[in-house]
């Protein structure tokens, strides 16, 4: 991530995915650090995921895909942003992303990775200090 | 001394004597197997006349990929079949689902919830394609909305529709498929979203119950349908633990069934269950333990009295399962039952000090959760509002937060952590690697079966389905001929959406 302080972040259910335990579990935790969450629910097409993330002026979106589409799904978040001029926004991704599809990720513009097996502590300490951690967070490099 | 707890939350002694089963009343509570209120389990001899049936999860993209996987394990010896329902748009994927595969000798599992009619409706008609008669139809399509709405997340209607065509699945297999399992309550979906293991039991116990009450209020006899109630619950973690949760729950759902719903048939009163899974203890880590992970699973789930096992692959965490990992899983339940011993004696610790006095406290806790969904205005209700969501990922929270600070232990994880510190670069997954010109393949075969079919018989049975869904006849039958003119599951799920319209999700936590 590039700015300072994040204040506000979407964390966001892209596509037919009903698996929400993690979406809902670093919501809970970012909240505790003092962010301020907004959570969509399952089942959001990206345009509907830029669009609530322009309306809540969020400073990151967090994508949480369990379904194997995380490259499809990014991309498209990270496009509809940055046609809406929102490409101030960070996207993140957590879920179950292989290692192999993490350089692809960093490519099209993921600010950060947060691959399955990423310690919670881990995840929150990237979004108190974005700019001090690595890409990647976890433990697959 | 270091403490120790249940995930359930009660403080365990470093000893049990007698006097912490003083209160036990042996022919109450405990009784013979096979006999009310079934704690020893639901059959008098368990395993020693027929082992637990074993049934993998399986689904691919394609039904051609999922077929060849059934075939695979089958050749492996598992018996039977549990689909995942990523694959079917219309009766033409059912039918290649299934091909070769003998649906009057194997029983299958339908994983599958807001279509669920639907779903079963093409597997009824693969079997009439077959020849197989009704009545020796073996299916449990899972059918069970409410867990749903709090974990898993395929709702599609609002909860009152959903309930509706649950109901209707259930009384229209109740009288014609006396064989299906027509609605398979599932604890294990809302464990694995973070609840307790109490929670787990209590919650599952609570959906039933809503499920049957709408039976009771269509008019039908308890012992006409609650035979054919199965269940589906996880096992993991504390092997007592989850002996004494299965016991607690065959006690506290048989006393239910005679005592509140006044089952007259023993049959009613059998908590019958798949216990399996358990895929969120599995993790990223040092996968191959993965492998070990589930050998316990097995004998947890052997020494529970499972009717049915299935376990977690050790590649849960990258991947759908490959071939070799769900070999591997299949042979982990088959070395459960063939050589550890598990299998020899019904309800092996039976008796134990330790396991009554916990199967107690299972009950106490169990029932305490139950009286807190009764606060919160029922199981229903509860759901509609958001309340058992919030509970869940606060659970889901409270654990992950117990991973961190290592009060739940994880080897590899959180303790015993490699020489390489936390990071695993090596690891040996074969990650399935997902070929970009099957949704293509499909829509090509999709616009094939449109092209084929006869649109006005098509068009006919959406609008007639539509009609009946705005009455409140059982739906079955229009869904049923819906099918059969090879409408797509989407069309299917739109008519009837046009009537009901759509659940809206509580984002609650």
């Amino acid at each position: 991530m590039t700015r300072g302080p994040i204040r506000k972040v979407l964390i966001a259910k892209p596509g037919l995915d009903g698996h929400d335990r993690g979406a809902k579990v670093v919501a809970q935790a970012l909240r505790d650090a003092g962010l301020e969450i907004v959570y969509t629910g399952l089942r959001r097409t990206a345009e509907e995921i830029v669009q609530e993330a322009i309306q809540e002026d969020v400073d990151v979106v967090g994508l949480s895909v369990l379904s194997g589409t995380h490259l499809p799904m990014a991309r498209r978040v990270i496009e509809g942003l940055r046609a809406a001029g929102a490409d101030d926004i960070d996207v993140v991704v957590g879920g179950t992303v292989p290692p192999r599809d993490v350089p692809e990720l960093q490519k099209i513009g993921v600010a950060r990775v947060f691959p399955m097996g990423t310690p919670l502590s881990e995840i929150v300490a990237s979004f108190r200090n974005p700019t001090a951690s690595p890409d990647v967070a976890g433990r697959h490099p | 001394m270091r403490d120790a707890k249940l995930h359930a939350g009660m403080p365990i002694q470093p000893v049990y004597g007698p006097e912490d089963v003083a209160d036990v009343d042996h022919a109450r509570d405990i009784g013979l197997p096979g006999e009310y209120p079934f704690t020893r389990g639901i059959h008098r001899h368990m395993y020693r006349e027929r082992l637990w049936t074993m049934r993998q999860y399986i689904g691919f993209g394609t039904p051609a990929e999922t077929n060849a996987r059934f075939k695979y394990l089958m050749a492996h010896g598992q018996d039977a079949l549990n689909v995942a329902f990523d694959l079917v748009d219309t009766l033409a994927d059912m039918e290649e689902a299934f091909a070769g595969i003998p649906l009057e000798r194997v029983s299958v599992s339908l994983t599958i919830n807001s279509m669920a009619a639907p779903i079963t409706a093409m597997y009824y008609a693969v079997a009439e394609k077959q020849g197989v008669p009704a009545d020796r139809v073996v299916t449990t399509p899972q059918n069970d909305i409410l867990k749903e709405f709090v974990a898993r997340g395929t709702w599609v209607y609002p909860v009152g529709p959903s309930l509706r065509l649950v109901g209707d699945l259930i009384e229209f297999s109740a009288r014609r498929y006396p064989r299906s399992n027509p609605v398979s309550v599932c604890g294990y979906h809302i464990r694995e979203a973070g609840c307790t293991t109490a929670q787990e039991m209590a919650y599952g116990l609570a959906i039933a119950a809503a499920y049957i009450e709408m039976m009771l209020a269509r008019g039908m006899d308890v012992d006409d349908f609650a035979p054919r109630i199965s269940f589906n619950f996880t096992c993991w973690g504390k092997i007592f633990e989850e002996v004494a949760k299965f016991r607690a729950g065959r006690r506290l759902y048989a006393r239910m069934l005679r005592e509140r719903f006044g089952a007259r048939n023993p049959k009613s009163c059998m908590f019958r269950t798949l216990i399996g899974g358990g895929g969120s203890s599995f993790v990223a880590q040092e996968p191959e333990n993965n492998i070990v992970r589930g050998a316990y699973i097995a004998l947890a789930a052997a020494l529970s009295g499972a009717q049915t096992m299935a376990l977690p692959t050790y590649d849960e965490a990258y991947t759908i399962p490959s071939a070799k990992a769900q070999l591997i899983a299949l042979r982990t339940m088959q070395i459960c039952a063939e050589e550890s011993g598990a299998a020899d004696t019904a309800d092996p610790l039976g008796g134990s000090y330790y396991v009554e006095a916990l199967t107690a406290a299972m009950e106490q806790k169990i029932t305490e959760e139950l009286a807190e969904v009764e606060r919160l205005g029922g199981i229903v209700q509860a759901i509609e509002s958001g309340a058992i969501h919030a509970e869940v990922a606060r659970q889901a929270y409270l654990f992950e937060q117990q991973l961190g600070s290592g009060e739940i232990p994880k080897v590899g994880v959180n303790c015993h952590v490699g020489a390489e510190g936390a990071a695993a670069p090596d690891v040996d997954v074969d990650v399935y690697a997902f070929d970009a010109n099957v949704a293509d393949a499909q829509c090509q075969k999709l616009a094939r079966v449109r092209r084929d079919r006869d649109g006005a018989a098509v068009g006919a049975a959406l609008r007639r389905l539509a009609d009946e869904a705005r009455g409140t006849g059982n739906l079955m039958l229009p869904i049923t001929e819906a099918v059969k003119a090879y409408a797509t599951l989407g069309e299917i799920a739109r008519a009837m959406r046009d009537v009901f319209g759509e659940y809206k999700e509580p984002v609650k936590f």
